[in-house]
């Protein structure tokens, strides 16, 4: 190998030897990207739209099927899958809510089996008024979910007012959730009693 | 004034690093290598310093300083002392400073222990340790000062640590996990000296290896300690859940055992120079990924602390300075490192190849699945979710043939091995795993298929693993006059042990994810569930108090057969401070099942709970294999050859470090 090879071999060599630094140089790009966005308050794009059109199975009942039309704002939707944690950590808030009898929930059964999804309701009990089965994610991606456990304010003429992600907790829904939906309907809503507790700190 | 003298010896401890930093580099540069001897004495001092700093910090908690802001919102007067002490972590600020308290007692541990190194090595390695200092002193002191006062109006009272966290895993896991993290410091501030001198052999990778050890065992223990607590102190029997923090932690395990391979056949073989000081700059990126991640809220996770912009800006011009610089020094130094030795197709290098692949493959794909959220904003990819079955099944898949490799890469030989007698040696393990795995399946025929498969292949592959393992030693230590298990070298039984209890976290995944039986139901007093045989009696609900919560503690009596077992009290905490509710669950463990309750919620209108009832089999075995492996590190880091091999070579190395500043010097 004369001189010359030799150097343009080297070269050669230190651009492989340069792919970790591009690649790290990419990734500090996407993670500056992130920076400073709060991952809980993302916007959806479809805020102010109507709840998008969708043809799907009940979960409990697979011989109807259920379409946007079936669900009556205002209300909640909420996103859950028997194989997200957090949604174990909301599930009991979202009992004590359904029961308060403030708000109905719908829910959305994202990208789940079926045995399983009913296996979590029939187990943990049913906080929803009807449930999506969203098998295949399709109605997700539609609403631009991101992962579960997430929650649609849906207003009285089906628009998207709001989308939380996160675990909703007493606090969440007194704080962010509920005023969305009063500042909707000025007339909602009795008092959750004093006793009741809440699971609120039951995150990791 | 306490709180003032901690924020004082941290200054001056910031101080001490940047001698430690800027000293022996300019020493070196310069030719005076007085300048060079700086490093060990600012190294010493910088540690005295920040275990000033953090003591203080500590004793505030002791004495209920409220006047310190940090105090004031993680601590309260009620709180038991234990807790307390341990609150000194229990939040950002103070979890920064153990982060620091830990490197600079690494680096304490490398400038005592270091006697054999070069004294330019030794140079190197503390300056690259006090750089990293230095960023995250000026971290904790300009964005996240544990020392704040709230003055002049304090609160009389403070808020409280988060109940969740106060639990004996507080004490335990940070601490472990970020002697891991921050072990990983040490091989990578080898790994830039190295680079920087050039120099990467056989002798670098043998004052490596036990740093990594070291390192690697406490980040095993510290994750199975943190796994442990997630799956008692959730109360809902989870014990791993691919979190963007558990993720964290995770990723530098895998790049530290691949690290651990590749120093292995660097140190037996002088291959993978280049690879193996990539590895140690990744491990400790990793790391470093791993704060910034939790640190800045970037993504969502329930272990997220405070969210703030400014700290992840820093972190990340920090994480982009330290890793970028080493990145481009590897580029420029490591492409001109030769390799000369060879290996055959079937060789240990091979399999190591191909162990590092996986694992390098697994850690690209959990940190596109934890990035994924930001990934998906930015391209505004159509919404895309992943969670836990992305990360099963990618993972699964490419652990499976690892696992099989685990097996082969004790028996095969370095630079190459026959295929003949592989198969001969492996035919008899062969058999009997796979007898082994049938026989499980079997035993729970009336499952589905697929739940068979993963059975099988899981039991398969942990016996694959034990019996070849074993059956290695027993080769090794076959003498002529009977087996000697004195034969052996400490550094195969870490090995093995590693190994095994890599085995033994199989068995406990495989059978608890498709064994368990998790019944929730509605139970009043006197109520009986049976789960699996084992009759649950709800017997009694009491009130309780203790110095900081108050709460009810069910009591729970387990037979079988009409056998009494044991008693369970899971209990429902309502701490004062914040009035938040806990869920505490009652476990019994054994060797084979533990017994789980949780209780749920009240039932409105009734005196009925509804209550989590769980047989998990064989769970408590993830636990015991994490704690093997551990051992396995310790056992692998006392190895004679890296003590006796430095003794004899004091002489020389004595010998080369006066030449070396003889030469610095002229």
């Amino acid at each position: 190998m004369s001189e010359e090879e030799k150097k343009t071999a080297a070269k050669k060599k230190l651009w492989l030897y340069l792919i970790p630094l591009f690649l790290f140089f990419a990734m500090t790009l996407l993670l500056f990207s992130g920076l400073g966005k709060d991952p809980t308050k993302l916007e959806s794009q479809l805020i102010g739209k109507p709840v998008p059109e969708f043809e799907k199975l009940r979960l409990l009942d697979p011989s109807l099927s259920i379409t946007q039309n079936e669900l009556q704002g205002p209300a909640l939707i909420n996103v859950f899958a028997s194989w997200c944690p957090s949604c174990y950590t909301e599930h009991p808030y979202l009992m004590k809510l359904a029961q308060s009898g403030e708000v109905r929930i719908y829910g959305l059964n994202y990208r789940d089996k079926r045995d399983a999804a009913l296996n979590f309701v029939n187990k943990l009990g049913n906080p929803y008024d009807l449930i999506v089965h969203d098998d295949k994610g399709r109605v997700g991606i539609e609403l631009g979910v991101y992962g579960a456990p997430e929650t649609f304010v849906i207003d009285g003429s089906n628009q998207i007012v709001y989308r939380y992600v996160g675990v909703v907790t007493e606090e969440v829904w007194q704080k962010i959730l509920k005023p969305k939906m009063l500042h909707d309907q000025p007339s909602a809503a009795k008092h959750t009693s004093a006793q009741e507790v809440t699971e609120a700190g039951e995150g990791k | 004034m306490i709180p003032e003298i901690g924020n004082l010896a941290l200054t001056f401890a910031l101080a001490l690093a940047v001698v430690q930093f800027v000293a022996p580099l300019a020493g070196i540069a310069s030719h005076r290598w007085r300048l060079v001897l700086v490093a060990k004495p600012a190294a010493i001092l910088q540690f005295i310093f920040v275990s000033v700093a953090f003591v203080c910090l500590a004793w505030s908690f002791y004495v209920n300083d409220f006047s310190v802001s940090y105090v004031a919102s993680h601590s309260n007067r009620f709180l038991p002392t234990e807790y307390r002490i341990a609150a000194t972590w229990g939040g950002h600020e103070g979890s920064l400073l153990l982060w620091v308290f830990i490197l600079s007692s690494w680096t304490f541990a490398v400038a005592m222990l270091s006697k054999s190194l070069p004294a330019l090595t030794r140079a190197r390695v503390l300056a690259v340790l006090g750089g990293v200092a230095i960023g995250f002193i000026s971290f904790i002191l300009f964005t996240s000062n544990p020392f704040d006062r709230l003055l002049p109006v304090f609160p009389i009272e403070g808020s409280d640590l988060n109940p969740l966290l106060q639990d004996p895993g507080l004490v335990f896991h940070p601490p472990l996990l970020y002697m891991g993290y921050v072990g990983f410091s040490v091989a990578f501030a080898f790994s830039l000296a190295a680079l920087l001198e050039g120099r990467i052999d056989t002798l670098w990778a043998r004052w490596v290896r036990p740093w990594t050890q070291a390192a690697w065992m406490f980040l095993t223990l510290g994750i199975a300690a943190g796994s442990w607590w997630a799956y008692y102190e959730l109360g809902w029997g989870g014990w791993w859940f691919w979190d963007p923090v558990e993720n964290a932690s995770f990723m530098p395990w895998l790049v530290s055992t691949a690290l651990l391979h590749s120093l292995a056949a660097t140190e037996k073989r002088g291959v993978f120079k280049a690879w193996t000081t990539l590895l140690a700059i990744a491990a400790f990126s990793f790391s470093l990924l791993g704060t910034f991640l939790v640190r800045s809220g970037v993504l969502t996770s329930v272990h997220a602390f405070a969210n703030d912009p400014v700290r992840g800006t820093y972190i990340l011009i920090f994480l982009g300075v330290v890793v970028g610089a080493s990145l481009t020094l590897f580029a420029v130094r490591a492409s001109t490192v030769s390799v000369t030795s060879w290996f055959g197709w079937l060789s240990r290098e091979v399999l190591f190849l191909i162990n590092n692949l996986i694992l390098a493959v697994a850690t690209l794909m959990i940190l596109i699945g934890t990035l994924q959220p930001i990934i998906a904003e930015l391209f505004d990819l159509g919404k895309v979710s992943v969670g836990p079955p992305y990360f099963n099944l990618i993972f699964n898949s490419l652990m499976a043939p690892l696992i099989f490799l685990i097996g082969l890469g004790p028996m095969v030989n370095w630079r190459q091995f026959s295929l003949s007698e592989l198969v001969k040696r492996c035919k008899n393990a062969f058999i009997v795993s796979v007898v082994a795995g049938l026989t499980v399946v079997y035993a729970e025929f009336s499952r589905s298929s697929l739940d068979l498969f993963q059975i099988f292949l899981g039991i398969f592959l942990a016996v694959w693993v034990c019996v070849l393992n074993l059956a290695d030693w027993l080769k090794r230590a076959k003498r002529k006059k009977g087996i000697q298990p004195g034969k052996v070298s400490a550094s195969h039984y870490g090995m093995y042990s590693a190994h095994i209890g890599l085995a033994i976290v199989v068995v406990g995944v495989v059978l608890s994810s498709h064994l368990s039986v998790e019944k929730n139901v509605r139970m009043g007093i006197g109520n009986v569930q049976v789960v699996e045989g084992y009759e649950f009696k709800f017997e009694a609900l009491d009130d309780f108090v203790a110095s900081n919560h108050d709460g009810l503690r069910g009591r729970f009596a387990v037979s079988k057969n009409g056998e009494p077992v044991t008693f369970l009290y899971p209990e429902k905490r309502q701490y004062h401070a914040s009035g938040q509710w806990m869920t505490e669950a009652g476990i019994d463990s054994s060797f084979t099942r533990d017994l789980y309750i949780a209780l749920g919620e009240k039932l409105p209108h009734s005196e009925d709970w509804a209550v989590r009832v769980y047989v998990k089999p064989f769970v408590s075995w993830l636990w015991m294999g994490g704690l093997l492996m551990g051992l396995g590190g310790v056992l692998a880091m006392t190895d004679k050859r890296y003590r006796n091999k430095a003794k004899q070579k004091d002489a020389a190395v004595k010998e080369n470090q006066d030449t070396a500043i003889a030469e610095a010097a002229s």
